[in-house]
């Protein structure tokens, strides 16, 4: 998941927006409609704790999309063919528009877009480890929409229906575009599996480097993860992160046996019990060393994002002062 | 902060002649021309829109979520504004 860091201790969003404040009578109307399977919108009641909560898991979904367009993005020069350059462009702006829907659903919980990217980029607030791993080949970008979007999928479709309306509607938007995502990576693979031996060793290298983070995503196992009961009471959560891992596994297994590579995990074989594949212990020291900012990409991906926003900053603020001469000018003439 | 954060503006997209424009999210932008253009980029990569429409956010005004009752409640007992609440003969309930 793009909000893995959800199960780490983070700093407090500071209180405005919505009316949080205790009320027994609007505790138990919202409690009422969550039962329900109801959907909570912008301007109802909600605990304080519900809109944090909400504040952080959409603004760190939001900062792992827009930083996931660094280690793509990084390729878009050297695309092999333009067919593939228009499709990598595609793709890289669909993760822009993501952000963009994602920072626009957090803002309805009252804190503002660039309040939240102060926080990303002064180290505040985290976005998904995965994009802290560097792109080395032109497999890896097969590699990432196969299994990096494949695992984000798997994820965000519980969250189409989730209890809060503007989260929701934002991720049924996001999975219908993600779809596209995957095929295109599995896609370029499949073309480079028809290649030479060399294409086909950079293709089997790059599942090699990819397979351990991707599954990694979902999170720390279910009995090591602190947020998870309260968030599937608030209905933000619907499925764990164990049994995601395992539906990603079950299918991403069938899928390389077509491709003609191999997952490196020797543990990796079919359970005929459980009806679903075993795989071996995941190392969750180098989990944590990334999420904590030792990965090979994390000062790169932050440095990346700082110089960009403050490489734009002349031209956002020369367009406000333009608008505002036309509204002066618009109201004198008026 | 200070106030150097663009204005945000509310986008409905029509998707199709003859459908109504539906609100579909909002965008960051100085001015509605820009506002406009942002929108098409965000909101219509997929051929999803016809026609735009932005609003500055804070030109919406929004009924109040504490007034519900008063406002919609009314309704409820009001049953016979919808024609299946009159009973007509078999040979004419088609109507
Ligand atoms: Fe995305
Ligand atoms: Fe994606």
């Amino acid at each position: 998941m793009y909000t893995q860091a959800l199960d780490i201790p983070q700093q407090n969003t500071e209180a405005k927006g919505p009316r949080t404040i205790e009320n027994p009578a609007y505790q138990a109307e919202f409690d009422a409609k969550i039962d329900a399977g109801g959907y909570i919108e912008a301007k109802d009641w909600m605990p304080e704790s519900y809109r944090k909560t909400l504040v952080r898991q959409i603004s760190q979904h939001a900062h792992s999309e827009i930083v996931g367009m660094l280690p793509e993005g990084n390729w878009i020069t050297r695309a092999p063919t333009l067919k593939r350059k228009a499709i990598l462009l595609a793709k890289v702006q669909d993760e822009g528009g993501h952000g963009l829907y994602l920072y626009a659903a957090a803002e309805t919980l009252g804190v503002s877009r660039d309040e939240l990217l102060d926080a990303l980029h002064s180290g505040r607030a985290k976005y998904s480890s995965i994009f802290n791993y560097p792109t080395l080949t032109w497999a890896d970008i097969g590699v990432v929409g196969w299994l990096v979007d494949g695992a984000a999928i798997m994820n965000q479709i519980p969250l189409c229906k989730c209890s809060y309306g503007p989260y929701a509607r934002a991720m049924v938007r996001i999975c219908k575009e993600e779809s596209f995502h995957q095929r295109q990576g599995y896609d370029l693979l499949l073309t480079m599996m028809k290649g030479t031996e060399e294409q086909r060793d950079m293709v089997q290298d790059a599942v090699n480097r990819w397979w351990w983070p991707s599954i990694m995503m979902f999170g720390p196992h279910d009995k090591d993860s602190t947020h998870s009961a309260q968030s599937s009471r608030w209905g933000i959560k619907r499925i764990s992160n164990d049994d995601l891992r395992q539906k990603f596994v079950d299918a991403t297994v069938e899928q390389a046996k077509v491709l003609g590579v191999t997952m490196p995990d020797p543990e990796l074989k079919w359970n005929e019990a459980r009806g679903h594949y075993d795989f071996g212990a995941i190392d969750w020291d180098e989990f944590w060393n990334v999420v904590d900012g030792h990965g090979q990409g994390n000062v790169d991906r932050l440095a990346a994002r700082v110089k960009a926003w403050d490489d734009g900053a002349w031209v956002r603020e020369a367009a406000l002062e333009y608008a505002r001469k036309h509204d002066a000018r618009d109201s004198r003439a008026a | 902060m200070e106030r150097k954060e663009w204005p945000l503006w509310e986008v409905f997209v029509r998707s199709r002649n003859g459908l109504d424009h539906k609100h579909c999210g909002s965008v960051h932008a100085p001015d509605a021309k820009l506002a406009l253009q942002v929108a098409r980029d965000v909101y219509t990569r997929r051929q999803e829109g016809v026609s735009l429409w932005v609003v500055q956010a804070d030109h919406i005004v929004a009924s109040d979520p504490d007034a519900k009752p008063e406002l919609f409640d009314p309704a409820e007992d009001k049953i016979y504004r919808h024609p299946t609440f009159y009973q007509l003969p078999d040979e004419v309930n088609h109507m």
